[in-house]
């Protein structure tokens, strides 16, 4: 590869790039000055406070808890379902994916409807099960509805290995267990670190579940300190706490991939290895694999189905108009947020993708750290940004719409990026020799390639916005009430007949976008 | 090629402005590493065809991306029928373009691609242009087609429809034959030649294929890592290289050192007649054509020095033979006749037929 001398960026699109990455970036800035408001002696009283300590402990337990099962569910459940002679693997890998279409909180109103007083395990069984709440609520739950990330890395791994390594191994002398710890298992590791990764952030980030199994973290810590107290100071220094926590899971990520270097030797594809037989562990496998999918798709799905069978006869039900009100609030916030998304998206991912420099990467870097960083604390961040810089726009349908697009404005870059990687510079210069300046060009040339592109990406982030809890929480104007918080609400106060209609609604947009990422995972 | 001259239509008036005058051009990529374009120069005249030949990652297609506006230089000039446009966008220079790999656009038809360029133009006039075009490059029937749906060496059509649909003075093509199959290749070059001289449009033709780039082109520049080596019409560089390099690249040569006096040189191969004159040590081309294989004689030759050697392998041609001979030291290339009796293992004597090209003076 030579290196070439960075081409000029043009100066207008220069200009919107530093602006959108600039829009990530501020209203973090605003956290820090917030936080750096304390008095020196308020300083140490708020850094050094036991409770501190008291919350770390609790959120890296969690995180560990979480990683370390989804771990030991998802390694062999990627195996079961890619190397064996397992009957249907593809519809069991569909099966154990679908759980990502449940958002975390809907998994607690799963549980909370079948457990407990009234549950509908009590209704089958005679007796009630006891909720699952605290460390032990949140770990079982988070496990459930996040192992899917690693699934499928581990899978997408497991199914690109070469199988000439293992049977060398195997020419040399190693037994089957001991090629998988010795030759398969290092690996893998890409594809382990990625799955933490993504787990590791979801865990930071989030509110939903903790906050309804009482499980205290930093996020709920953070909740609790906007719903009661609102000391903002302090409130500035826990996010700063987890975003920093969240800023050692990259960095310890970036490290450990640095020490990586596994790339295939060698040309040619892969070739795929004979499948394994199960043998007596088909049944062991086959009841490893109903554990994620009773535990995150029957229980919640009978719940919705079971209290939404209740929802008119509950003393507490209002008319469906409430339902439609809280899914037009849904729509009217997330699909504007989808709209600007993509459109600050296009100005970096074209820088990234015709311009790569050090300049590009920092921008687009931006973005992600706007989606790494802890929903809370970034709608903290947002809060204290509003009410400083833009007063007129705080408790507005606008500034969620801002959040939601910033936040997500990451997962509206890569299907852009990669539409764009479709759409050969040539083309532009051509249009450029036929007499077309550098907009008309772009706009005529190289924009109508990138329609799916941005349709995938606005996509993408209307179903994830629908989707979104924390944001909406602190964000959303006084008495605006979406599918999600509406969710949240009634599942804390369990009323879980309240909840149902609005659970059912978010599954069938979570199956959406799960279905969509699933599809442009296979492009 | 004299007759290809012929068909060259010249305004009298234009005739003494060429359309492209190239002076000077430099461009670098990286501070440390050397220039990829290096001090060119060169003019095309009115509806010539000029090609720039030469080895791959020469500099060729940055080259044309310099005069297209696609890249900026770091010095030198480039005028248009006499007006400086070095520093214009390209949207401005009104030079028609066909890329290598095409660059349709794969969402518009073969009309809407062709008719992409013409801006000025609106309703009836712009399809009646479009539809000349077309016919021009014989793709009427294809017209409501998207790329995607043609032949390789249909796109190319569509790709030079389309490049000179807005009339252009002058169109860049990069290797646009590159991608065609060997027999679609030589029937598409004829047609594309054939059109742009019945246009009167001046061509710049890329390409690291020397029989194209001889066979096509009125003129030609000979490039090596970013500099122009030679630059004449294809008899000329074919047959006066001016270097080892031009020499080499345009067809096998053999390149004999030698101690020049005159018109005469001594070399290893006995005193050659040479083209031109030169005094002291040379370096010399002959062409494998120019040197011929015979029996030895049973004795030692006039100069009591005969040139015999060993035929090391033969390659038969069809429409002719190609030896190589082991003379002493040294490796020859020799072309006979298709009847040429010799196997490898006998002994011949090399005879010199043509007069030798000075390629290098000097040590
Ligand atoms: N945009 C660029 N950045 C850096 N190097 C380049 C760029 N374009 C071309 N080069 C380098 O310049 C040299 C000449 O390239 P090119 O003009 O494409 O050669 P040719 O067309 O004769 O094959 C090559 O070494 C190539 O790697
Ligand atoms: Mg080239």
């Amino acid at each position: 590869m030579v290196y070439s001398l960075p081409k000029p960026i043009p100066k207008p699109l220069l200009a919107v790039a530093l602006l959108v990455g600039a829009a990530v970036l501020l209203p973090l800035l605003y956290l820090v000055l917030r936080a750096a408001q304390a008095e020196p002696h308020q300083l140490v009283e708020i850094v050094l406070r036991e409770r501190n300590l008291q919350l770390l402990g609790n959120t890296v337990a969690l995180l560990v808890g979480v990683i370390a099962l989804t771990t030991a569910l998802a390694l062999p459940l990627a195996w079961v379902t890619s190397r064996t002679d397992l009957w249907g693997k593809r519809f069991w890998t569909v099966l154990l994916v679908l759980p990502l279409a449940v958002p975390g909180y809907v998994g607690v109103f799963g549980f909370f409807g079948a457990t407990g007083a009234g549950g509908w395990l009590e209704h089958l069984l005679g007796f009630p099960w006891p909720r699952p709440t605290g460390y032990l609520g949140a770990l079982g739950v988070l496990t459930l509805f996040t192992y899917p990330y690693l699934f499928l890395n581990l899978r997408a791994a497991l199914l690109g290995l070469d199988a000439s390594l293992e049977e060398s191994a195997r020419s040399l002398g190693y037994r089957g267990l001991e090629v998988f710890w010795r030759v398969v298992l290092p690996q893998l590791r890409p594809a382990l670190f990625a799955g933490w990764l993504l787990i590791g952030l979801h865990v930071l980030g989030d509110f939903g579940v903790v906050s309804l199994v009482r499980f205290e973290t930093f996020s709920y810590a953070i909740y609790l300190q906007y719903s009661a107290s609102f000391d903002r100071i302090y409130a500035a220094w826990l996010s700063l706490m987890l975003i920093l926590l969240t800023g050692s899971l990259l960095w310890l990520e970036a490290r450990l991939l640095k020490n990586l270097s596994l790339s295939r030797v060698g040309l040619g594809s892969a070739r795929k290895s004979q499948p394994v037989r199960l043998g007596v562990w088909r049944l062991p496998s086959l009841g490893l694999m109903a554990l994620p999918i009773v535990g995150a798709l029957v229980v919640p799905l009978t719940s919705i189905v079971y209290w939404l069978a209740q929802y008119p006869s509950s003393p507490h039900s209002r008319s469906f108009e409430a339902v439609l009100e809280a899914l037009r609030n849904s729509v009217q916030a997330a699909a504007p947020a989808a709209f600007l998304a993509a459109f600050l998206a296009l100005p970096l991912a074209y820088l990234g993708v015709r311009y790569p420099s050090r300049l590009s990467r920092l921008l687009e870097r931006a973005a992600y750290i706007g989606y790494a960083t802890p929903p809370l604390a970034f709608a903290l961040a947002l809060i204290f940004f509003s009410l400083r810089g833009v007063p007129f726009l705080y408790q507005t349908l606008a500034l969620l719409i801002l959040a939601y697009a910033l936040h997500f404005l990451a997962e509206a870059i890569g299907p852009i990026r990669s539409a764009l990687y479709q759409a050969p510079p040539r083309l532009e210069e051509a249009a450029r020799s036929l007499g077309y300046n550098p907009l008309q060009a772009f706009l005529r040339a190289t924009f109508p390639l990138l329609r799916r592109g941005l349709l995938a990406s606005m996509a993408l982030v209307f179903l994830s916005a629908v989707k979104e809890l924390p944001l909406t929480f602190l964000l959303a104007p006084v008495g605006y009430s979406t599918l999600s918080t509406r969710i949240w609400g009634y599942t804390s106060e369990a009323m879980f007949a309240e909840a149902a209609p609005y659970a059912l609604l978010i599954v069938l947009f979570s199956a959406g976008l799960v279905g969509l990422l699933l599809s442009q995972e296979r492009q | 090629m004299n007759t290809q001259h012929a068909e060259r239509p010249t305004t009298p008036i234009q005739a003494h402005t060429p359309i492209l005058r190239v002076q000077g051009l430099s461009k670098r990529f990286h501070p440390s590493l050397p220039p990829v374009v290096e001090n060119v120069g060169f003019t095309v005249e009115q509806g010539e065809v000029f090609a720039l030949l030469g080895p791959s990652g020469c500099g060729k297609t940055t080259t044309l991306r310099l005069i297209a506006g696609f890249e900026q230089p770091d010095s030198g000039q480039i005028w248009l029928e006499g007006r400086e446009i070095t520093r214009l966008p390209p949207e401005e220079r009104g030079i028609g373009f066909v890329f290598q790999d095409y660059a349709l656009f794969p969402h518009l038809s073969v009309f809407e691609n062709v008719a992409f360029g013409l801006r000025r133009l609106r309703g009836k006039a712009r399809q009646a242009r479009v539809l000349e075009v077309l016919g021009l490059v014989g793709l009427t029937v294809f017209k409501d087609r998207k790329p995607g749906e043609l032949s390789g060496g249909q796109q190319q059509r569509v790709a030079l429809a389309r490049a000179i649909a807005p009339g252009p003075k002058l169109v860049l093509l990069d290797e646009p034959f590159s991608s065609l199959d060997a027999a679609l290749r030589q029937s598409t070059r004829d047609e594309v030649r054939a059109l742009l001289k019945q246009a009167g449009i001046g061509a710049i033709l890329v390409t690291h294929d020397q029989e194209e780039a001889l066979s096509f082109a009125d003129r030609l520049a000979v490039m090596r890592s970013g500099q122009l080596e030679q630059i004449g019409t294809p008899e000329e560089v074919y047959h006066h290289p001016r270097t080892p390099f031009v020499a080499q690249f345009l067809g096998r040569t053999n390149l004999i050192p030698g101690e020049a006096r005159g018109l005469e040189a001594e070399t290893p191969l006995g005193r050659l007649l040479l083209s031109e004159e030169a005094q002291g040590a040379v370096l010399l081309s002959l062409r494998p054509e120019g040197l011929g294989l015979a029996m030895p004689l049973g004795h030692l030759g006039i100069d009591g020095k005969q040139l015999e050697g060993t035929v090391l392998a033969r390659e038969f041609k069809g429409h002719d033979m190609t030896y190589r001979v082991q003379l002493g030291n040294r490796e020859l290339i020799v072309q006979e006749s298709p009847e040429s009796p010799f196997r490898p293992g006998d002994k011949v004597r090399v005879l010199v037929r043509a007069r030798a090209v000075v390629v290098g003076r000097g040590r």
